[in-house]
């Protein structure tokens, strides 16, 4: 079954049409990794799901129900994290603090801690620093972590490589790895190992339209289409 | 080496502060020194109260609010309104006074969130409609009072807990002030009103208060993170639109207040308003705009400037090759504030605690 759909949308930015018509599923439990050239829409597409973008036409459906056009707040509410690809997280704010905002009940932070530690040991250490002060990796680390802190279902993550040491991006996907098991994600990403790596499903993106779509699998043994679409050899 | 880079701004703000006092120190008498520095204290704290609000405002929402001196100046209105309203005439001057700062401040929350939920918040992608239009509340506001309570300025008495006149008066220290009430203290010999020493201790209360807000309460938290990025903050699950709601009532609340504790000091008038406004607006510049410490630091400054302004104008500058003291214009002093919000800008461009865009 799926988590998410997203029927048809056609997204706009001003007056360019970003998104036309694009059409993905996400299925409960899977990583499906959202793949495509720069400028090819995919960040759109995250930002329309999250509710900080409003399609003009088309329905997004997260767990049956319909959330297109609604408030972010109201999308992220109903159980979606969202890691954007600048991180976005709060430089003036400590680590604690970070976490903190993303609580959406009292106890959220508490239960999810070790989890979180876990996960990035760098943030226990870190804990009273401020964002600002974390290098790049750890505050990736900080922006995965904080869409951990409430029950979310589904996370949106966007390019969690980008601008990180391969060493660093090999603890990301191991952490990927891990909360992957009990939740599901919709990743962007421009590195195809990366992806290839985590996710079970794929979609790519071309020019605003979903040019391709299927198993993980299939595609990595499709090398005209990566190297069409991907720009990979 | 980062922990250094980071303190630069206090570093900055510490030697100006220092360099500033001391070169107006060493021209007076010590008690007359400390009679000006508590002068422009207590002007500083007026200030602070309108320009905490604006600073809060501005860093949240990016709305520059020109309706800002108008809540100030109607919650002075109010505020006295509510002081002499003749069902209250049975009470003493003090519970009048503190149920005048409530209202004043209340008053203008409430009517602060009317106004950002009724005309700020359709503007909110339009920032030079919501100038033009805070800045047509404050004609609009003006025109209001006027039609209310008319052109002639008033004048708010000191509350009696402040306006002691008997035979032990002035107080020689505070204790026998909390016994006497006198109007004034003597600080190094020299009287001082007992009542701006009030307003300056609302001041540090109102900044500890906020302070406290935003440290240690999620809200505040929320605050200081939608001031980096109030989309994120949204993409989070939080209604950051309630949040802006929120801040623009509890800027606008300070304004109130401030209204209200100015006016037994400079009396409530048609141009109190614009006077407090332009003075905030140069403080939170100097300060560093969406800074609420700068906010604060700015207007301590500009307090300062002002007084010894004033002072240096009353006094003359004796200049070591002439025999006869230059005297200055009132001007200078008003001038003053802007001079040091010029050289702030030439050292810092983005203010003393702004960050650099």
């Amino acid at each position: 079954m799926n988590l998410l759909e997203v029927n048809s949308i056609d997204t706009y930015i001003g007056q360019s049409h970003i998104l036309e018509g694009v059409s993905l599923a996400v299925p409960r439990g899977s990583i499906t990794a959202l793949l495509g050239r720069n400028g090819a829409g995919k960040t759109t597409t995250l930002r329309s799901i999250i509710g900080l973008l409003a399609p003009r036409n088309g329905k997004i459906l997260f767990d049956g129900a319909e959330i297109d056009g609604k408030p972010a707040y109201v999308v992220a509410a109903k159980g979606i994290g969202y890691v954007p690809e600048n991180r976005a997280i709060f430089k003036a704010l400590t680590v604690e603090e970070n976490l903190i905002i993303a609580e959406r009940k009292k106890g959220d932070l508490a239960r999810h801690t070790d989890l979180i530690f876990d996960l990035f040991p760098d943030l226990r250490t870190f804990y009273k620093r401020m964002g600002g002060n974390l290098s790049g990796g750890q505050q990736q680390m900080l922006a995965i972590a904080r869409a951990l802190v409430p029950d979310n279902s589904l996370l949106l993550i966007d390019e969690p490589s980008e601008g990180l040491a391969p060493i660093i991006v090999e603890g990301i996907v191991n952490a990927l790895r891990k909360l992957a098991q009990n939740v599901t994600v919709l990743l962007v990403e421009q590195n195809f190992q990366m992806a290839a790596d985590l996710a079970d499903r794929y979609a790519i993106l071309d020019d605003g339209k979903v040019a391709a779509s299927g198993l993980m699998p299939d595609l990595v043994n499709d090398r005209a289409t990566i190297s069409k679409y991907l720009g990979v050899n | 080496m980062k922990q250094l880079k980071n303190a630069q701004p206090a570093l900055i703000t510490g030697a100006v502060v220092i360099l500033f006092l001391l070169a107006l120190f060493g021209r007076f008498e010590p008690k007359v020194a400390v009679s000006v520095l508590l002068s422009g204290l207590t002007l500083g704290a007026l200030y602070f109260m309108m320009s905490a609000g604006l600073s809060l405002i501005f860093g949240l929402m990016d709305v520059l609010n020109f309706a800002h001196g108008f809540l100030f100046m109607l919650g002075a209105y109010v505020g006295l309104a509510l002081f002499n309203a003749p069902f209250l005439a049975g009470l003493d001057s003090n519970l009048r006074f503190v149920l005048a700062l409530v209202a004043g401040g209340a008053g203008m929350a409430v009517l602060g969130a009317i106004m950002e939920w009724s005309l700020i918040r359709p503007l909110y992608s339009r920032p030079i409609y919501q100038v033009l239009l805070t800045l047509g509340l404050t004609f609009v506001g003006g025109e209001a009072i006027k039609a209310i309570w008319g052109t002639a300025g008033f004048f708010m008495p000191i509350p009696a807990f402040f306006n002691g006149n008997g035979p032990n008066c002035p107080s020689p220290d505070f204790f026998s002030f909390f016994k006497d009430n006198c109007s004034s203290i003597l600080i190094l010999g020299r009287a001082f009103p007992s009542y701006r020493l009030f307003v300056i201790a609302l001041g540090l209360a109102m900044f500890f208060a906020v302070i406290l807000l935003l440290r240690k309460t999620r809200l505040g938290i929320i605050i200081r993170a939608g001031v980096q990025d109030s989309e994120m903050v949204q993409a989070l699950g939080i209604n950051v639109r309630r949040v802006f709601t929120l801040v623009f009532v509890i800027g606008a609340g300070l304004a109130g207040i401030g209204g209200v504790a100015a006016a037994p000091f400079i009396g409530v008038n048609l141009g109190i308003g614009q006077e407090f406004l332009l003075q905030a607006f140069i403080s939170i510049v100097i300060g560093g705009m969406g800074s609420f410490s700068g906010a604060a630091i700015g207007a301590l400054l500009v307090g300062l400037a002002r007084a010894f302004g004033d002072q240096l104008v009353l006094s003359g500058i004796q200049l070591p090759f002439m025999t006869e003291m230059i005297k200055l214009s009132p001007s200078i002093a008003r001038a003053s504030t802007v001079i040091i919000m010029a050289i702030v800008l030439l050292i810092r461009p983005a203010g003393l605690l702004g960050k650099k865009e």
